[in-house]
């Protein structure tokens, strides 16, 4: 997007075009799982908008649409039936999708110069014309959410409808919620609204451990929870506790790197040094050695 | 080629080139998506998207040829007693203090040491590549096999390219005749007699 000035930039030498010209404010989508319905709006909102393909889903004895989200479906609802101890049943109801990490394992693990971008707004872009399907995203993501098309060997995940937020619109999910429990706004507004409805739900109703899901492990997310109980993330279908970038993908993209490529110049260097030093190995009666 | 000895057969030596090109190919590639700094070679050979398509399978052939190289090749790349003796004056081989050397059969330790580098290298590469050629088929809960995988690859990746630098400046600029016998497959009686006198009086004698 024209307007939108890339922060980060995947497999890149050297700092990203353009860093630093403009400020941006975050932007963040707040979704407030005591108030959704289940309705799917978002879904059909967020398939209609994108263009995305229909695609046939899979009927687990659920209410969820499909099992996991898709190349072509980038938000999924998952219904997780909830048991309590002191109250009654309890049906869990949370859009899923691309939580758009202030620091993306994906954007860390992608070797491919450009082929994922956050941009200074805080959302995390997948460039498919820079895509060369390696997948890598997917192993770097702590929520599983990168999804690769095998036919056109790209990946695809939730966009925060990037194209929409440059020109000043609220993601197509958001506008489709009929109840409001999407928000969509900067990050400090949404995390002060999330933390206020996290408190009314402690003071006034049973849900002493309601909170905000904006993990800090991956150092904040573009899309945060309000959750009935902080302390359970687990039963919104497998939502991390405390999710963070593979320790191995950051060794792999730090430490390893730089003591491969010292590694690697320092053996070049050694071969010459030796040559240098000691030369070649001659047969010592006179004949050039090898029979050509 | 009067008075050579045959050392490597028309089979051994098209294998071997076959692994070289292969090898070559896949490194040059991996390095391309090692490093945004060397991402243009991916760009001289084809394109990102192309190199990352050929990658994995032409590490198919590659390892074809480790294979084939394996089981042709298992029984001269024993380790012995007489290569641990050698083994002790590695040091005047590398200065190519040669005089007195404990005498090597048809390979020499530092030889078996890069096969075995290469082939256990070369599972490392195979068992890791795969998951990370289908990570999706790796289910959520055993995640830790993606992660594993990144680190195996390229571990395993960087002890080969450390071997493959030896080899090729040893097959080439060092070990004279050497880079000739993997060519046209033979080698005179006296390189034979220097370098690998067991295998020269093994085969002499025949």
């Amino acid at each position: 997007m024209a307007n939108l000035r890339i922060q980060k930039i995947s497999g890149h030498a050297g700092p990203p075009p353009g860093l630093g010209t403009q400020r941006q404010e975050q932007v963040a989508k707040l979704i407030d799982t005591t108030t959704c319905i289940g309705c799917k709006a978002c879904e059909v909102a967020c398939m209609e908008w994108n263009d995305l393909p229909f695609r046939e889903t899979v009927f687990d004895n659920t209410y969820q649409t499909m099992p996991d989200m898709a190349w072509n479906y980038w938000t999924l609802i998952r219904f997780n039936e909830h048991a309590r101890d002191d109250a009654p049943f309890q049906w869990l109801m949370r859009k899923d999708g691309c939580m758009h990490c202030a620091d993306p394992g994906c954007l860390a693990a992608c070797p491919a110069d450009g082929a994922i971008v956050q941009y200074q707004n805080g959302i995390v872009d997948f460039q498919q014309d820079n895509c060369i399907g390696c997948q890598y995203c997917v192993t770097g993501c702590p929520f599983n959410v990168p999804k690769f098309n095998p036919h056109t060997k790209r990946v695809f995940k939730c966009t925060l409808c990037s194209d929409r937020v440059s020109q000043g619109l609220e993601p197509a999910c958001i506008k489709a919620c009929p109840t409001g429990c999407l928000h969509f706004g900067t990050k400090d507004d949404m995390k002060a609204l999330g933390e206020s409805r996290a408190r009314q739900l402690r003071d006034h109703s049973s849900f002493a451990n309601a909170g905000v899901y904006d993990p800090p492990g991956v150092g904040g997310t573009g899309v945060m929870y309000v959750l009935h109980d902080i302390t359970n993330t687990e039963a919104y279908g497998g939502l991390p506790a405390n999710p963070r970038v593979p320790w191995s993908v950051r060794l792999w993209k730090g430490p390893l790197k730089w003591l491969g490529n010292i590694a690697m110049i320092g053996g070049l260097i050694g071969v010459t040094l030796h040559y240098l030093r000691y030369g070649p190995k001659q047969v010592k009666d006179g004949s050039s050695g090898g029979s050509a | 080629m009067s008075g050579g000895i045959l050392r490597y057969t028309l089979a051994e030596r098209v294998v071997h080139w076959s692994a070289a090109i292969t090898y070559c190919y896949v490194l040059a590639t991996g390095l391309a998506f090692y490093s945004p700094h060397l991402y243009w070679i991916a760009v001289l050979l084809g394109g990102a998207p192309t190199s990352r398509f050929w990658h994995p399978i032409v590490a198919l052939a590659f390892l074809a040829t480790l294979a084939w190289m394996l089981k042709a090749w298992t029984g001269d790349m024993r380790i012995t007693a007489a290569d641990r003796r050698w083994g002790r004056a590695m040091n005047r081989y590398i200065a190519n203090d040669d005089e007195d050397l404990p005498p090597s059969d048809r390979f020499n330790l530092g030889q078996k040491y890069f096969f075995w580098v290469m082939v256990w290298g070369g599972v490392g590469l195979l068992v890791s590549g795969i998951i990370l050629w289908f990570p999706e088929a790796i289910p959520w809960n055993l995640r830790f096999l993606r992660y594993a995988a990144v680190l195996i690859h390229v571990a395993c990746a960087l002890i080969t390219i450390g071997a493959f630098i030896i080899h090729v400046y040893m097959g080439t600029a060092m070990v004279r005749g050497g880079f000739t016998s993997i060519i046209r497959g033979e080698v005179s009686p006296a390189w034979a007699k220097m370098h690998h006198r067991l295998w020269y009086e093994r085969t002499a004698s025949k």
